[in-house]
């Protein structure tokens, strides 16, 4: 209790200081009244680069390992974390004055994974085999955290556990199950060996599943629907409303060259295949493993497991194509359509992706450690994409994914219409404002 | 009570959060576009290491140029017990492949190795005396008749 006692007058002494300091500086800066309603953005914009009259405000650093994220309404931030910090696999942050400063760190829930998402009032937050909700009534983390489980029965797997999360307007959950291997082959990433056919992964893995999103103890087997196959991995997951759709941007497959050196080259490896923006229809099949997608021939192309030969086309000729594409191995990980009132008009509805990065290009350079936008109208791109913030790796060439200083991962719109980015090398946090103008007056 | 909250530490939290005059000046740095030539590894000069080429083949792909592997998925082969250590464990990780959840300096890795039994004895020789002496390692060489019992006796 002493301690507790302590915190408070610390906090109070803080709030004083700020407020001291925050006369002095209104006094030096006519400018600064502009924008008193949003946080000032770091002179650095926190290490990243960003579109003219757009600022990054660093929330806060080393959470953890980092993956999805989410914020209230009330401005809360929940993180999910891929490994326990302090034993706890939820980091929350919280402005409790208001500043834009987040002056309060907690946390709960006892394991790892990927998905958090906020819907209906319940917290939804899922580890590799399951996904489970908390009522949070207004506190900051929930009372006991003692969750209600959803689904349980996700199968244990070694590749591509993560389990994110998208939701409709029908009461709908959406869980991403991804493929347990690169391009199931017989034996895994080995090179010549051939692909199962048909690859029985499918069955239970390598899609998108659909289960109500109110109904506790659901089993993926059972009570899960398989809405989509043949996407080997999308961590990148989202419902987007005013489409009335579920995307998805998925990882294309691994190491062509590296197992089949026969067919592909090195380059074409590191440039091959496609990582693919999908709008998801129920009963849409994709094409993995059987097929992947090449944007230098513009269109599906037939694996190398099942007798392609970096040209044919075969079975994959009726697979549902990408409504875009991106360079090979960036690793999309999180999808967001913006639906907030701060930004400029073209971003309205649009579609931001955060890139990990890739980790499989070599011996040529890691890329793609960014976050791009695609602009949207009905539903579908309307434009080419751009890249949208950039510099996390913080090097000019990286060589090897390790010396990526961060690397996005998780992507969430706060209740102002402010965008947040989560990194999973030293668990950053940035806050993307857009200022206009008053951006440049205050230099 | 076990709620855990901690105060920020924000001495200078005020004097941020109102802009003006932060004195972090370092200026941000941009990811230049590279060139595909500079992109390209060096042609290997005289002095090259026989397992080098061994490694870009089949294990840089994972195990990244550094050797430092990829942070959640494939693990590091940098100042490591699995490297370093007795050589029938590691000759054995690339005779049979791996499987099966590790922990590599305080990292868990769960991962499938593929089995790399295809190689011969002196390029599996060769490859593992490249990565025990390289990204500072610092350990003696793999010869081809060690690797060769660990074959014998695994039956690969």
């Amino acid at each position: 209790m002493y301690l507790k006692h302590i915190f408070k007058i610390a906090y109070l002494l803080l709030i004083s200081s700020f407020f001291y300091s925050c006369d002095k500086q209104s006094t030096d800066s006519e400018t600064t009244s502009n924008v008193s309603n949003l946080p000032v953005a770091d002179k650095d914009n926190g290490g990243i680069e960003l579109p003219t009259g757009f600022g990054a405000v660093t929330v806060a650093e080393s959470v953890g390992k980092a993956r999805h994220l989410t914020v209230d309404n009330n401005g809360n931030i929940y993180i999910k974390l891929r490994k326990l910090e302090n034993d706890k696999g939820v980091i929350v942050l919280a402005d409790t004055t208001g500043d834009g400063k987040f002056d309060v760190k907690s946390g709960f829930a006892d394991y790892v994974g990927t998905g958090v998402h906020l819907y209906n009032g319940y917290l939804y937050v899922s580890s590799d085999t399951s996904v489970y909700r908390y009522k949070l009534e207004n506190s900051l983390v929930p009372e006991g955290a003692v969750p209600e489980t959803i689904v349980s029965g996700f199968p244990t797997q070694r590749s591509h556990e993560a389990k994110s999360l998208a939701f409709d307007n029908a009461g709908h959950m959406y869980v991403n199950v991804g493929a347990p291997s690169n391009a199931c082959m017989e034996t895994a990433r080995t090179p010549g060996s051939p692909g199962l056919d048909p690859c029985p992964q499918l069955e239970f893995q390598a899609g998108i599943w659909q289960f109500d999103a109110n109904k506790p103890n659901q089993v993926h087997q059972v009570d899960g629907h398989r809405y989509a196959t043949g996407i080997r991995n999308s961590v990148a997951l989202e419902w987007n409303t005013s489409a009335n759709s579920l995307y998805a941007v998925q990882h294309g497959r691994d190491q062509l060259s590296n197992l089949f050196s026969e067919f592909y080259n090195d380059e074409q490896s590191a440039e091959l295949p496609s990582e693919e923006f999908l709008k998801i229809s129920d009963g849409d099949d994709f094409g993995w493993p059987y097929c992947y997608y090449d944007h230098f021939q513009d269109k599906k192309i037939l694996a190398p497991e099942y007798g392609g030969d970096g040209k044919k086309t075969g079975r994959c000729e009726n697979v549902v194509p990408p409504i875009l594409t991106f360079p090979a191995h960036w690793a999309p990980n999180d999808l967001l359509f913006y639906t907030g009132d701060m930004f400029p008009e073209k971003y309205k509805n649009g579609a931001f992706i955060a890139f990990h990065g890739s980790w499989n290009r070599g011996p040529y350079a890691q890329k793609g450690y960014s976050v791009v936008f695609v602009p949207f109208k009905d539903g579908m791109p309307s434009g080419e994409w751009e890249q949208f913030a950039t510099g996390f790796a913080g090097a000019d060439s990286v060589m090897s994914t390790s010396d990526a200083k961060h690397r996005p991962m998780g992507l969430a719109q706060g209740p102002d219409g402010s965008i947040y980015i989560s990194d999973s090398v030293e668990g950053k946090i940035w806050r993307v404002l857009y200022y206009d103008e008053k951006l440049a007056s205050l230099d | 009570m076990n709620k855990i909250y901690f105060v920020f530490a924000f001495c200078a939290w005020g004097l941020i959060s109102c802009g003006g005059s932060s004195s972090d000046s370092s200026t941000t740095e941009t990811v230049a576009e590279t060139k595909p030539t500079q992109e390209e590894p060096k042609e290997e000069k005289p002095q090259v290491h026989p397992g080098m080429g061994i490694y870009k083949t089949y294990c840089q792909v994972c195990h990244q140029a550094n050797g430092e592997g990829v942070p959640g998925m494939n693990p590091p082969l940098t100042q490591t017990e699995y490297v370093l250590g007795e050589k029938e464990r590691i000759i054995g990780i690339v005779l049979n492949g791996l499987s099966g959840e590790i922990q590599v300096k305080g990292e868990t890795y769960n991962n499938v190795m593929a089995s790399h039994s295809f190689l011969t004895d002196q390029q599996i020789a060769n490859v593992l005396s490249f990565v025990r002496s390289s990204f500072g390692n610092d350990a003696d060489a793999v010869t081809p008749e060690e690797v060769a019992a660990v074959r014998a006796s695994s039956g690969n």
